[in-house]
């Protein structure tokens, strides 16, 4: 019982945290690119400041799939890597904890571009 | 009619996006690629057992499925109803770094694939990196006193 | 001085048109009156860039035939699309062996090029011309927005690029004259939303047919049809209103490009259609076909461009607009 319930406050809290950037998008006006640099570094300061924690305790793949998840990542690398390794982790963290995730976007993107052609929206 | 007066009638005349469509759209579908990274998340914790490498499995497998699905041409689809709904998530980060390789392999694979892939992801690494780069500054200062 | 008002002593003609639009422009309410299109709007070709060139290549060639003259029958081109340095006319063109004249007039170049094309034809200097505009989807949507693939929502005020072509050979003969014209001026109303275009553009064109209503003893009603291309639907909105708060109401007569070249409803284009193969496809395909079988008889259309790039936007800077009008009358 208790797995379901993680997957159902997943899609609540995943589903707000769009909804919130949506009303952003439409209400203000931001472009979309100035939307996710918003949220990343929200990420990074909410898990910064012990919130973001416990929404991922909460809610799971909810709050670790969106864009703020990254930026929690980014925080709780740095976190971990400071911890280790002193000052010089405070700019190795972000990466080491991010690396798979840009690596595969550099490199799927790369084989996509060897495999498919832009198409004409319709 | 000077520039302001102009620029409030105008605002005031501009079709509004339909807010609440848009936003259930975004709920919808955000809430569904977020319980499918929490699916992935589950399975590859039961299955590895390890919590860094869960993670790094769900990143993976999701852009993995946004570059695919942006490959075929039916991210975009979905995404022109779903708004900050497949923005947000990171198979939106995925998308923007994949339309970007594709679209411009017409100038070839260094000036167009390779130079061109992050013009519209690039910020989110920068800002992350930087902002992850000062909350470690910071951390390490008051841990100095802790 | 012409006080802004050209008016033609020698009166150009309209000799012949061709128009090509890529599958969405055919699938729209106008579909079947273009002479050519291509399926996957590529024209077969393998950049959007070259396809857009092709389209300017074929457009040229089928009006250059349905006119019935060859390379050497035409004085001066005049072509223009969106593409940065107009390289979609220049290499779409390369192969003509004809005095070539770029422009930029964004969104106004059809017009712009007929104005300049009459010019040249009433002053003596060409005996005929030919001009030819384009704009491509991809191509645009590539250089002034985000890749094709990529996942984005564009805002109800937004217009749709769209992928067409026309050309127009000028000179004595022909049904159709241009017996004026108007060079507008530039006009920046302080919009920086790069979707809403429309909004952008509108006082230009209110500006550029004031005009031509005060110099000129004509009103509204004298014409058939005030058209303009390409405003959208908020601009249209927003032109109708300006002006007849000014006095001048075209309510009556009024339509624009952008909103007659894709069913709104359908097809899902948010504002209408905008570019420069817009007007150009539209008059050439559906306008000039009308006046030439006397359904209309004087219709004014006022093409309207938005003066930016994508890095001025970037800087924050508001967007210039510009409107040129040519008056094209049917001799009964």
């Amino acid at each position: 019982m208790d797995t379901f319930l993680s997957y159902i406050y997943a899609f609540l809290v995943g589903g707000i945290i769009c909804v919130i950037a949506q009303i952003l998008i439409d209400k203000t006006k931001l472009s979309p690119a100035r939307i996710l640099v918003i949220y990343v570094c929200a990420g990074v300061l909410l898990t910064g400041i012990g919130i973001y924690q416990p929404l991922v305790d909460f809610a799971g793949g909810g709050a670790t799939t969106p864009l703020t998840g990254f930026g929690y990542s980014i925080a709780k690398g740095v976190r971990k890597a400071v911890d280790e390794k002193g000052l010089l982790g405070a700019l190795t963290g972000g990466l080491t904890a991010t690396s798979a995730g840009i690596a595969a976007a550099i490199i799927f993107g790369f084989i996509a571009s060897l495999i498919f052609s832009s198409k004409p929206k319709r | 009619m000077d520039k302001s007066s102009y620029s409030d009638y105008v605002k005031k005349k501009a079709k509004k996006s339909p807010i609440a469509r848009d936003c259930i759209f975004a709920f919808i579908i955000g809430g569904a690629i977020c319980t499918l990274g929490h699916s992935l998340r589950q399975l590859y914790t039961y299955l590895t057992g390890d919590e860094e490498i869960t993670s790094s499995l769900v990143c993976t497998t999701l852009i993995f499925l946004s570059v695919l699905l942006t490959g075929l041409g039916i991210y975009d689809k979905i995404a022109s109803k779903a708004g900050a709904g497949t923005i947000v998530p990171i198979t939106g980060f995925a998308n923007a770094v994949s339309s970007a390789a594709i679209d411009n392999k017409s100038e070839g694979y260094v000036l167009g694939v390779g130079a061109k892939m992050f013009i519209i992801a690039g910020p989110v690494i920068v800002f992350g990196m930087l902002s992850g780069a000062i909350y470690g500054v910071i951390y390490y200062i008051t841990s100095l006193f802790a | 001085m012409n006080n802004g008002v050209i008016k033609f002593l020698q009166e150009p003609k309209i000799m012949s048109t061709y128009s090509c639009v890529g599958s969405e422009e055919k699938k729209g309410p106008l579909g079947m009156l273009f002479n050519y299109y291509s399926e996957d709007n590529k024209f077969g070709k393998e950049t959007w860039e070259k396809s857009e060139s092709e389209m300017q290549r074929i457009a040229l060639f089928g009006a250059m035939q349905n006119a019935g003259i060859k390379d050497t029958g035409l004085d001066i081109l005049l072509a223009g699309d969106l593409l940065n340095q107009c390289v979609g006319s220049s290499f779409g063109l390369s192969d003509y062996d004809i005095p070539y004249v770029g422009l930029y007039g964004a969104c106004s170049t059809c017009a712009l090029g007929l104005a300049l094309g009459a010019c040249l034809i009433s002053g003596g200097m060409a005996e005929r011309v030919g001009t030819v505009t384009s704009s491509h989807f991809c191509s645009s949507e590539r250089q002034f927005r985000f890749p094709l693939e990529y996942g984005g929502q564009r805002p109800p005020t937004a217009q749709w690029t769209v992928t067409g072509a026309g050309a127009f050979i000028l000179g004595n003969q022909g049904r159709v004259s241009i017996p004026e014209a108007v060079f507008g001026k530039i006009k920046d109303m302080g919009i920086k939303d790069v979707n809403n275009m429309g909004a952008a553009m509108a006082p230009s064109c209110v500006e550029t047919i004031k005009t031509y209503f005060r110099e000129t003893d004509h009103s509204p009603e004298d014409f058939d049809m005030i058209i303009t291309g390409d405003l959208g639907y908020e601009g249209s909105e927003i032109l109708k209103e300006l002006l007849l708060s000014e006095g001048i109401d075209i309510r009556e007569n009024h339509t624009d490009c952008g909103l007659l070249i894709y069913d709104m409803e359908a097809q899902d284009k948010h504002a209408g259609g905008s570019g420069c193969g817009c007007s150009a496809s539209v008059i050439s395909a559906h306008i000039l076909k009308r006046l030439e079988a006397c359904e209309l008889q004087d219709v004014l259309f006022i093409g309207t461009g938005a003066l930016m790039n994508s890095l001025t936007v970037c800087q924050g800077n508001s967007i210039p607009a510009i409107s040129h009008l040519v008056r094209l009358k049917t001799e009964v």
